[in-house]
């Protein structure tokens, strides 16, 4: 199984993670048993007590990613994200992290398609600390020209160093953009190079001033921690905040797709060939969402293992491919891709394995789905909620993004019985739904031949 | 940080802290003689489990470089009376997580189960350990897997630039033979060779066991037998030989036509066993080991925008040690960074850190620390660490003590021995002007 799609995708690995640890959570009812509630600003809070360990996460999540970027400024919302590291007008530059690490403690920040987040781990006696600094940077941030200009720079290597020294993302970053006709998820999360030299300060001052204010955002505590001294410490750092009128959310849908496209990387670089399939897929939130559980376990049994059918036929039997799989996830704003992963073992095998590929899913919808393999996939995602548990950062992880997307916490919480309910037909149904060529991408990645 | 990339190292387990009281961590003796450490805990019923076997890619025949990793990969592809698609889909059907790999100095593996699968799930671990059935058609796939990654590591400038530093630094040694072996050599490796490999080095006497989770000593103790008993008592002889890494004040350049630059620098370091470890573990803290609070993040990142990832970590090999670092940079800049980094060691070496600088890097490293014991598999893989490196099972209270006695003093002595800009070999992949 070595196929694997580029680490920089359009929702970035965060989605891929969350989404492996969605097939996570508990068989019993109550999968982190949080306790939410919400201030008089709008602000979502969300507690998970964990007491294995002295120790508590701050994760504050914003309904704020590249598809909320003003034309032409792709790249923004991740930008602002290395901004808000810059200080604030209580707080010097860096100063926020230098405190978070004389603590002992990690932060980091997240940018996506579909949101931005930030988060800190420490001691759980430090809580009110992080939730001071961090409630003060939803309100305070300055923004100076000469940092900003800095911070362009190692944007522009952060972009470098993912994209363009890697031709196997710059295959994925085409082959997102000609996925989607109307939907921003065309847009790479870091920004095109010519967009991110022209982002001003004012540009990154408006977005965050449009979309970062607490009745925009969601905020989660995990750790061990007693509800009510959250609770207290939010009304004291948090509730102050006066919400802000957002702006309605525009309903983006992709309108009908009617051809399949091809997108091609041909790359001296490039030493071994690469095919990647992406078909236009429903959410847990957009579209025909009833798909959205059936799909997960659909994608395991056509590329989630070794005893997967695309693995089985490509790798097993016809020994086209070193790898081969598949991915879903759910956790999206908006229309999502299924995504079919093949590595064909030599450039001479592509449109073979090609075939093959097609062939697995023309009998998977013409035969349908094993009961067998159906719950083989199951008992496997269903496990896979227990390990999550195991796991201290997983509730954070999980709450926040399902929430952030529109998703309740009884919704978030329901996973394992929803996939206990998923049937047969429903995962056919499913699968038919999905598997429209004219709303499918192939990307094939290719090295250039010797001249 | 790094933002985003970092996230998915970051967002791995974030970790909270067992108060890792060493009365928790129980010594279990199988009866057939398998040692493992445990620490249990129940609230999940999830069980992780670690090991190690020392010898890696470092025991291998110097003419079959790949070998253990090659062997590591089929360890689950087929075991007792099962083939690799039946041991597959037992796995599957169990829910049963299994992983091996072979580094420079160790085959290290792994288990996780839910509780209730406990004794399937040893027994698989058992037969994939001391009977695999290396078919065939299964060395064919694991070879055309391993190929794949090995061309793929060759579009990757910083996987180019770590294997040259590698090469040229340990050039005839063992640590300089690519540890997943070359296109060649993998395709020349035979059956015998998996074989004689998995005879001679997959043993008891070099084994090191971790557990963690949801069980007790002494339901643990019959099943180290289902999953160890049956390897030999005893592995091949391992040479012990120190290596000494050829380290000059050189930039060697790999031109590649690609818009950024990957930086590899290397200095002599430490051994874990080497008595200035602590003081080396917080100078490297300080250097480029903080995120963006260190000196090489603040001076290359912060302060010029040079680069968005720079850092630098200590590597305690067996039998050598070192400190190296990284970066990425748009061509056109390479010589500022590579002037920026020098700068920073000479600094560093000469001035030595500043008393605020060296009190918030031990309480990071004695906070982060406990942070980041939670969840089974790290608490195993900590089991793991502390019998191999012979550490002791008192050791996690001994740590804070070990790091808060690191004085200017000694950073100032350690900073002598390795910020050696004499040393200093840089390998830079790219196209770098004037380099």
């Amino acid at each position: 199984m070595n196929a694997s799609f580029p680490s920089l995708c359009r929702l970035t690995g965060l989605v891929v993670l969350v989404a492996s640890i969605l097939r996570s959570a508990p068989l019993t009812a109550g999968l982190f048993n949080p306790e939410s509630f919400s201030l008089a600003n709008g602000l979502q809070v969300v507690v998970v007590v964990d007491r294995r360990a002295p120790a508590v996460t701050q994760m504050l999540w914003y309904r704020a990613g590249t598809i909320d970027e003003p034309v032409g400024k792709s790249g923004i919302a991740h930008f602002l994200e290395h901004l808000m590291f810059k200080g604030t007008s209580n707080v010097a530059p860096g100063e926020f992290s230098r405190q978070v690490a004389r603590l002992g403690g990690r932060e980091n920040a997240f940018t996506t398609s579909d949101y931005t987040g930030y988060f800190q781990q420490v001691p759980a006696s430090e809580l009110e600390l992080v939730m001071r600094l961090e409630a003060d940077r939803m309100v305070n941030l300055r923004i100076e020209p000469a940092e900003v200009e800095r911070e362009r720079q190692v944007v522009l290597e952060e972009r470098r160093m993912r994209t363009d020294n890697q031709p196997a993302a710059q295959l994925w970053e085409m082959a997102g953009a000609a996925q989607y006709l109307a939907h921003p998820y065309r847009l790479p999360v870091i920004g095109w190079q010519h967009e991110i030299e022209r982002l001003t300060p004012a540009d990154a001052l408006d977005f965050y001033r449009r979309f970062y204010a607490p009745n925009n955002a969601i905020l989660v505590i995990a750790g061990d921690v007693e509800p009510a001294k959250v609770r207290a410490l939010a009304e004291r750092y948090y509730a102050p905040i006066p919400a802000r009128p957002l702006a309605p959310v525009a309903d983006l849908s992709e309108p009908p797709q009617r051809a399949a496209r091809r997108v091609q990387l041909i790359d001296a670089r490039v030493n071994r060939p690469g095919l990647w399939r992406t078909y236009l897929a429903p959410s847990r939130v957009h579209g025909e969402t009833r798909h959205a559980v059936p799909l997960r376990l659909l994608a395991d049994i056509l590329g989630g293992g070794a005893n997967s059918r695309l693995y089985r036929r490509l790798v097993l039997e016809r020994e086209l491919a070193s790898g081969a799989s598949a991915s879903y996830s759910g956790i999206a704003r908006g229309p999502t891709t299924f995504n079919l992963s093949v590595t064909p073992r030599e450039v001479g095998k592509l449109a073979e394995a090609e075939a093959a590929m097609d062939a697995v899913v023309s009998e998977l919808l013409a035969e349908g789905v094993s009961q067998a393999e159906l719950e083989r996939v199951r008992n496997a995602v269903l496990a896979d909620a227990i390990y999550a548990r195991d796991n201290v950062g997983a509730a954070p992880r999980v709450l926040g993004a399902g929430l952030i997307i529109g998703l309740t916490v009884e919704q978030i919480e329901a996973w394992p019985q929803l996939v206990e309910q998923v049937t047969l037909e429903d995962v056919n149904a499913a699968a038919r739904a999905v598997f429209n060529a004219n709303a499918s991408v192939t990307a094939v990645l290719l090295p250039k031949p010797a001249s | 940080m790094r933002r985003w990339l970092a996230l998915l190292l970051a967002l791995l387990p974030l970790a909270p802290p067992v108060a890792a009281a060493p009365q928790a961590i129980e010594r279990v003796t199988s009866p057939g003689g398998v040692v493992a450490w445990l620490i249990r805990q129940p609230e999940v019923p999830v069980i992780g489990l670690r090991f190690s076997i020392e010898g890696g890619a470092r025991a291998e025949p110097a003419d079959k470089p790949g070998t253990a990793r090659l062997m590591a990969d089929l360890l689950d592809e087929g075991a007792g009376p099962l083939d690799a698609q039946a041991f597959q889909l037992r796995l599957e059907e169990l829910a049963v997580e299994l992983n091996f790999s072979a580094g420079r100095d160790e085959l290290s593996g792994g288990l996780r189960t839910l509780a209730r699968n406990r004794e399937d799930a040893f027994r698989l671990l058992g037969q994939a350990l001391a009977e695999p059935r290396f078919e065939e058609g299964a060395i064919a796939r694991a070879k055309r897997q391993i190929h794949n990654e090995l061309l793929r590591q060759q579009e990757d400038p910083q996987s180019i630039a770590r294997r040259a530093w590698a090469e040229a630094v340990f050039a005839g040694e063992a640590y300089g033979r690519p540890a997943d072996g070359t296109p060649q050599s993998l395709a020349a490796l035979s059956r015998d060779d998996i074989v004689a490999y998995h005879r001679q080095r997959v043993a008891r006497d070099r084994l090191a066991v971790g557990v963690a989770g949801d069980i007790t000593a002494a339901e643990l103790a019959p099943l180290l037998d289902l999953a160890f008993a049956r390897l030999p008592a005893t592995s091949a002889p391992l040479a012990d030989d120190e290596q000494q890494p050829r380290l000059a004040d050189k930039v060697q350049v790999v031109r590649r036509a690609v818009p950024q630059s990957a930086i590899v620098f290397g200095l002599p370091g430490v051994k874990r066993d080497d008595p200035d470890w602590y003081i080396a573990f917080v100078l490297n803290h300080i250097l480029g080991g903080g995120g963006l609070t260190s000196r090489l993040a603040e001076a290359v990142r912060e302060k010029r925008g040079l680069a968005y990832s720079v850092s630098s970590y200590l590597v305690p090999l067996d039998r050598a040690g070192l400190l190296m670092g990284s970066a990425g940079t748009v061509n056109a800049r390479v010589p500022e960074t590579l002037t920026t980094i020098r700068a920073e060691l000479r600094r560093l070496a000469q001035d030595g850190p500043s008393e605020q600088e060296l009190a918030d890097a031990k309480t990071f490293l004695n906070g982060s620390f406990a942070l980041q014991l939670v969840g089974s598999g790290r608490l195993a893989e900590l089991l793991v660490t502390l019998q191999r490196r012979n550490l002791g099972a008192d050791h996690l209270l001994r740590r804070p003590q070990l790091i808060d006695a690191v004085s200017a003093a000694d950073i100032a002595r350690v900073a002598d021995r390795l910020l050696r800009l004499d040393r200093l070999y840089v390998v830079v992949v790219g196209d770098p002007p004037g380099v």
